[in-house]
């Protein structure tokens, strides 16, 4: 289907069923119970998981194929955000010029970054990036950011926002009742949202969340097919061996070089959702954690794998909206049926892990995926599979010391 | 080869199934909400946006205290702290309207992203009425614009930029804490008092927005009185080591140095002023001096004995003599063992402040609240007596100019009020030239 083979069908369809699902998946737990604080399926974060999904798919078409690992790809998604808001301010609030506006420009930065950044590779081109990344938040930062100043693009501190009297020139300047308009598609506000009771679940259904969802298929697919193509394989040839690759009469920079500015327009058009979603855009997207942010996710999931960036950057959103909200009268709440001496032990044992520790939390889990995982979430998933198989068919063939390993295929 | 097998009973029951099943939602969606969060159940829920982690963590920690206090103090627990001096007599000490009162929390990071993901959780996930809390005016502009959008209203803690009533004003968002141009105002006259009105001053400023402010307000009301401004020159917020930009300083001609700095880079800048011998010299036969126009008592605790004879200007202080201020203290102190600093202060005034809206206007829907909040004038909550001034949501009462103790008894016994400046002194319109632009906008009902 789509010219995919059977297995990467699948998958696409698995994600699509997940995604749809999500406000049901994300929700277990009935409102009001002690649990509900781990719900994840409220609009916000479920937007995140999807928009954070695209930045790390994108990430991971140039660190998973290339091997080349950019510490600067925050950068590409303040740019979307800024370049989205500013749409918002000039043109209006439908979302699709500024969307596709936010990709073009972070395309623009991505061509002139990763064409000065990929003369050369390895930790010099981490370093590279990396300061090119840290000049962008900086000029966002202060230098364009001045309010004073009359060329003020990014609004400092403070993050650039929408007010009332932007031109808004294709749209309404002000709403009927005089506030500012909602970033809409097509008339579906991304702030709509449905709420369903059933019983003492609440599942929201967000417009915002659903159109977040779809891009992120679209952009899903575009990977897949990637992944898939020629131009993949080249990019695969570039990591295993860029040097060979030179010897046989290729130049791979045009592939690298496409590879960086593909995954920076993915990044762009993760910013520009977010600032879709919510129309700020702040320095601190481009900061240099954030960037780091993107690399966890990525070797988190599993680099290289398909699914697996979109994992982790589901697993790193989930702990920072979640686990930093637990605070000490949740754990009460949570270990209220303990006698009070225990209770009070166990709330003290768990407290340096959530709340303001969760980046504790954070830190234990990505070491022990690093050390016992090193293929990332996808490897744990693979390795359960892996038990489930191996226990329903014994092993076959008479000889069991006996493996003859299959004639590997001319392609692979 | 299938193993289905469709029997008469078997169909019946899944029809039924199903037909409850899809019949479930419209029986419990049948109840609208009239505004966003409207509380249903015995309980109402507040957000209390905190930095738990970053630069100003302690801050927030403080502030977290303090929210939990007033949350107590509405229902009842405790001694009832201020709500025994407040001039306003709506809230009982039973809850809120029937409800109790419960909270949530969450880290700002200090950042804006972060603090309206955490923000846009509470309203969305938790149900929260109203967010309160936070320690950067960058946060605090965020969040009250997410909040005029969601419907919430935004009660401001820690923020001093001019421009969260200025130009980024909003509808929903209030503050109770001072702000750069008061400071100013404030400090001025005071420095002109005590140092003379022909000093040269030399401003190093954090490069950020809330630093922009603070310095155009201090340059302003300092140059009024005769002060010439020397140079002003920019330092990175994220920098620890001031070193690089306070060697100039001395062979400039300025004789006063004005630390426009905050938090941690406040501890380091002046702590390495200090360590320079720069208050021992003697610059156009007059004593070098140094001024700290926003101060914080977790940074002067921070800075040690280097805050001693520097002036600042605060919101508030523990300090202070009032009924409101010492009752405070008390049920503060005897919970946490410490006295509070004045970002707490601020935010549980701002949590009875909005609570006491609530209860005179019987209502939780934001515009009533918005409405029982403008122009509110009340005493008894630390800061004398106070303005809501409708005009831009900005708190008017008495600021405050301090010094470094010169021999400190404890550890919380660093700074000294040196004057309680007026309300009067420190008055502006709201379309002075620093605060012009923007405009709140209407209230918003959400849903």
């Amino acid at each position: 289907m789509l010219g995919l083979n059977r297995q990467d069908t699948a998958l696409l369809i698995i994600v699509a069923v997940l995604t749809l699902l999500a406000p049901f998946i994300l929700n277990p737990f009935p409102e009001g119970s002690g649990l509900a604080t781990l719900n994840a399926g409220y609009p916000d974060l479920m937007q995140r998981f999807v928009i954070y999904g695209i930045f790390a798919i994108g990430f991971n078409i140039l660190f998973g194929l290339t091997g080349y690992l950019s510490f600067g790809h925050a950068a590409f998604l303040g740019v979307g955000s800024y370049a989205a808001v500013w749409m918002f301010k000039l043109i209006g609030m439908q979302v699709i010029p500024a969307v596709l506006f936010s990709m073009a420009i972070s395309a623009i930065l991505a061509l002139g970054i990763g064409y000065v950044s990929l003369r050369r590779s390895g930790i010099y081109f981490s370093i590279l990036t990396l300061a090119f990344a840290q000049m962008c938040y900086n000029l966002a930062y202060s230098v364009l950011g001045n309010p004073n100043s009359r060329f003020n693009l990014t609004n400092g501190e403070t993050g650039l926002q929408l007010t009332l009297d932007d031109p808004r020139i294709l749209g309404v300047q002000r709403t009927p009742d005089g506030g500012i308009p909602v970033p809409n598609f097509f008339g579906i506000e991304m702030r709509d949202s449905y709420d369903l009771h059933l019983g003492d679940w609440v599942f929201t259904f967000s417009g915002g969340y659903y159109f977040a969802a779809a891009v992120m298929l679209i952009a899903f697919y575009i990977a897949i097919r990637i992944f898939r193509s020629p131009f993949g394989l080249m990019l695969r040839g570039v990591k295993s061996n860029q040097t060979r690759l030179y010897y046989t009469g290729i130049n791979a920079r045009p592939y690298t070089l496409a590879a960086f500015v593909i995954s920076g327009t993915y990044a762009g058009l993760a910013g520009g959702l977010l600032a879709c979603m919510d129309p700020l855009a702040g320095a601190e997207r481009m900061q240099w954690t954030a960037s780091g942010e993107v690399v966890l996710m990525t070797i988190l999931g599993g680099a290289g794998t398909l699914i697996g960036p979109v994992l982790g950057a589901g697993f790193i959103k989930y702990f920072e909206n979640i686990f930093s909200k637990i605070n000490d009268n949740v754990l009460h709440g949570w270990f209220a049926f303990l006698p009070d001496g225990l209770e009070d032990f166990m709330v003290t044992l768990v407290h340096p892990f959530v709340g303001k520790g969760w980046h504790l939390t954070l830190g234990i889990l990505f070491m022990l995926v690093v050390i016992f995982l090193p293929g990332g979430l996808v490897e744990g998933g693979q390795r359960i599979l892996g038990l489930f198989r191996r226990r329903k068919a014994p092993p076959p063939g008479p000889d069991p010391e006996h493996h003859p390993k299959p004639t590997p295929h001319v392609a692979e | 080869m299938s193993n289905s097998k469709f029997t008469r009973r078997g169909v019946l029951r899944t029809g039924a199934a199903t037909g409850a099943g899809l019949a479930l939602p419209t029986i419990f969606t049948s109840s609208a909400a009239a505004f966003t969060n409207e509380p249903k159940g015995p309980n109402v829920v507040f957000g209390f946006n905190v930095p738990q982690t970053g630069p100003y963590a302690e801050e927030g920690l403080d502030e977290l205290r303090a929210q939990q206090l007033a949350v107590e103090h509405i229902n009842g627990e405790g001694d009832g702290g201020a709500l025994n001096t407040f001039s306003s007599k709506a809230l009982q000490g039973n809850g809120l309207l029937g409800k109790k009162v419960t909270y949530v929390t969450g880290d700002t990071q200090t950042k804006s992203d972060a603090a309206r993901a955490s923000a846009k959780s509470m309203i969305e996930k938790d149900g929260a009425i109203m967010i309160n809390g936070g320690s950067s005016s960058g946060v605090a502009v965020a969040v009250q614009a997410l909040c005029q959008e969601a419907g919430v209203i935004f009660m401001a803690g820690l923020t001093h930029a001019n421009d969260t009533t200025g130009k980024d004003k909003r509808r929903h968002g209030f503050r109770h804490f001072f702000n750069a141009y008061m400071s100013g105002a404030a400090l001025a006259p005071v420095l002109a008092k005590a140092y003379g009105t022909d000093r040269r001053a030399y401003h190093l400023t954090a490069d950020y927005n809330w630093g922009w402010t603070q310095e155009a307000s201090i340059k302003a009301a300092t140059e009024a009185l005769g002060w010439e401004t020397v140079a002003t020159v920019r330092t990175p917020l994220t920098a620890t080591d001031f070193s690089s930009y306070l060697a100039p300083v001395l062979n400039s001609g300025a004789d006063v140095l004005v630390l426009n700095h905050y938090g941690g880079n406040m501890v380091n800048s002046l702590t390495q002023a200090v360590q320079f011998g720069m208050r021992d010299k003697i610059v156009n036969g007059k004593q070098f001096e140094i001024v700290v126009p926003l101060y914080s008592e977790l940074m002067a605790e921070g800075a040690g004995s280097a805050v001693q004879g520097v002036y600042g200007s605060m919101n508030w202080n523990w300090q202070l003599s009032d009924e409101g201020t010492k009752a405070f203290v008390k049920s503060f102190g005897e919970k946490y063992g410490r006295p509070p600093s004045n970002s707490a202060q601020t935010c549980y005034a701002q949590v009875i402040l909005y609570a006491d809206a609530v209860a005179r206007a019987g209502s939780f829907h934001p515009c009533a609240v918005i409405e029982a909040l403008e122009g509110f004038e009340f005493d008894g909550l630390g800061n004398g007596p106070t303005l809501y001034r409708a005009d831009d949501h900005q708190c008017f009462k008495d600021v405050l100019v301090v010094k470094g103790k010169e021999n400190p008894k404890n550890q919380y016994d660093i700074l000294e009020i040196v004057e309680k400046t007026p309300v009067e002194q420190v008055w502006y319109e709201p379309d002075h030239p620093m605060f012009a632009g923007g405009e709140l906008g209407p209230c918003n009902p959400g849903e």
